[in-house]
């Protein structure tokens, strides 16, 4: 897959992270913001993954912040130090959601889609620019259609499309093998793909104002 | 090898990964030349994964960092005010015992003479009964005629007048001063008991 364009992939350098990471175990733990600054945000939407909540989300980023500070020493380095973190915060989020919902009756635990699963048929694809995000209403419009999927699915393609963590981090934050994360994976874009296309997904795209006037689907 | 559009549908993830061998890739590149279908949806899921992984669609509330870095100081903190805690509880002990001492040394000081023109009474037999009243300075033999106020008097023995800051009249208990005009002020004089 080409490289991805956004500054996310691999915001620090990891030697002067390891270096930091040393700082901080030797007591300096006012270094500990600056270690965590870069993925600050990306904690945030991994938490907004799960809990679904604003306030929630907040509150486990802090939390999971927190966490990988007090247990700063048990990171080994085999992994990166932004998939561990992503992995505590994963943790704390899915311990929250638990807690929170315990009153309700557990629905029945998804399993990956048996199957294949059959895109919808279009002519073609218009593709939508990457600078209409600067427009809320489409941030917003795609945040709805990423809510719509059911969890699973919901937090693979987070971790790996908008997190950027490799299959294999992904499968290991959320504690499940790589062949259910490419499965997964595979539904949930297409079915974004569906959901973001002509007819389906409400109107919000005619609003939208592409080069020679035209929608991009 | 050829391919169908049920396989592309099942590939086109891991296509766009690049986690298929060279002999599926190549006939999926030739199935999407050849199929408009399959070709939007290639094209659509590329462009869903292009828009989600932009760092514009990761939106954080407003003072998200503020309230995280406020958080994250306040837990590193503790140790500082567990440091500034142990002080405060040092220095209240200190006080503590220190206000502690002082009560316990008055209570055992003798008391201060009442008149600091008394003389002492170590001259006086400690055992021998005196009067003293409540607001008055000295003690007396009963019958002196230089007790002030007769009405709030009690008799009790020397030592504890003595102890009680009470000085002796120098007209009732002249004899027994006379011996002892340079002896030690009360408060210099060990208590008998």
């Amino acid at each position: 897959m080409p490289e991805r364009r956004t500054s996310l992939n691999n915001p620090v350098d990891e030697a002067s992270e390891e270096l930091l990471i040393r700082r901080i175990r030797d007591g300096e733990h006012d270094a500990f913001y600056e270690l965590i600054r870069p993925y600050e945000r990306r904690v945030y939407a991994a938490a907004f993954a799960i809990t679904r909540n604003d306030a929630d989300a907040e509150d486990v980023a802090q939390e999971a912040m927190l966490k990988a500070l007090k247990n700063l020493r048990q990171f080994r380095g085999e992994s990166r130090f932004s998939t561990w973190l992503i992995q505590i915060t994963v943790n704390e989020a899915r311990m929250r959601k638990r807690r929170e919902h315990a009153h309700v009756v557990e629905p029945i635990v998804e399993s990956d889609a048996e199957g294949n699963y059959t895109p919808r048929d279009f002519a073609d694809w218009r593709e939508i620019p990457s600078e209409t995000l600067e427009r809320k209403e489409i941030r917003e419009k795609l945040a709805e259609a990423l809510s719509s999927l059911s969890d699973i699915y919901r937090e693979v393609f987070v971790l790996r499309d908008m997190q950027h963590l490799s299959i294999e981090e992904t499968a290991k934050a959320l504690g499940i093998s790589t062949a259910s994360v490419k499965t997964r994976l595979l539904r949930a874009r297409l079915m974004l793909r569906d959901l973001l296309a002509p007819g389906l997904g409400g109107t919000w795209t005619t609003r939208l104002h592409f080069a020679k006037g035209t929608k991009p689907w | 090898m050829v391919v169908n559009c049920e396989k592309v549908w099942r590939e086109i993830s891991n296509y766009l990964e690049g986690d298929v061998d060279d002999n599926l890739r190549a006939a999926m590149e030739i199935h999407f030349q050849e199929c408009k279908r399959c070709h939007a949806v290639l094209d659509g899921t590329r462009n869903v994964i292009d828009l989600y992984g932009d760092e514009r669609m990761v939106e954080v509330p407003l003072g998200y960092g503020y309230r995280l870095r406020r958080r994250l100081e306040e837990s590193t903190r503790p140790s500082r005010r567990t440091f500034l805690g142990w002080m405060v509880a040092a220095a209240a002990t200190v006080l503590v015992a220190g206000s502690f001492e002082i009560a316990r040394s008055s209570a055992f000081r003798r008391p201060e003479s009442r008149s600091e023109h008394a003389r002492s009474g170590s001259g006086v037999p400690p055992d021998m009964m005196v009067v003293v009243s409540t607001e008055g300075k000295l003690f007396h033999v009963a019958g002196c005629s230089f007790i002030h106020d007769r009405v709030h008097v009690r008799t009790i023995v020397a030592r504890d007048a003595i102890k009680e800051g009470y000085a002796p009249c120098v007209r009732c208990m002249k004899k027994y001063l006379q011996a002892d005009l340079r002896s030690p002020r009360p408060h210099e004089l060990p208590i008998r008991s």
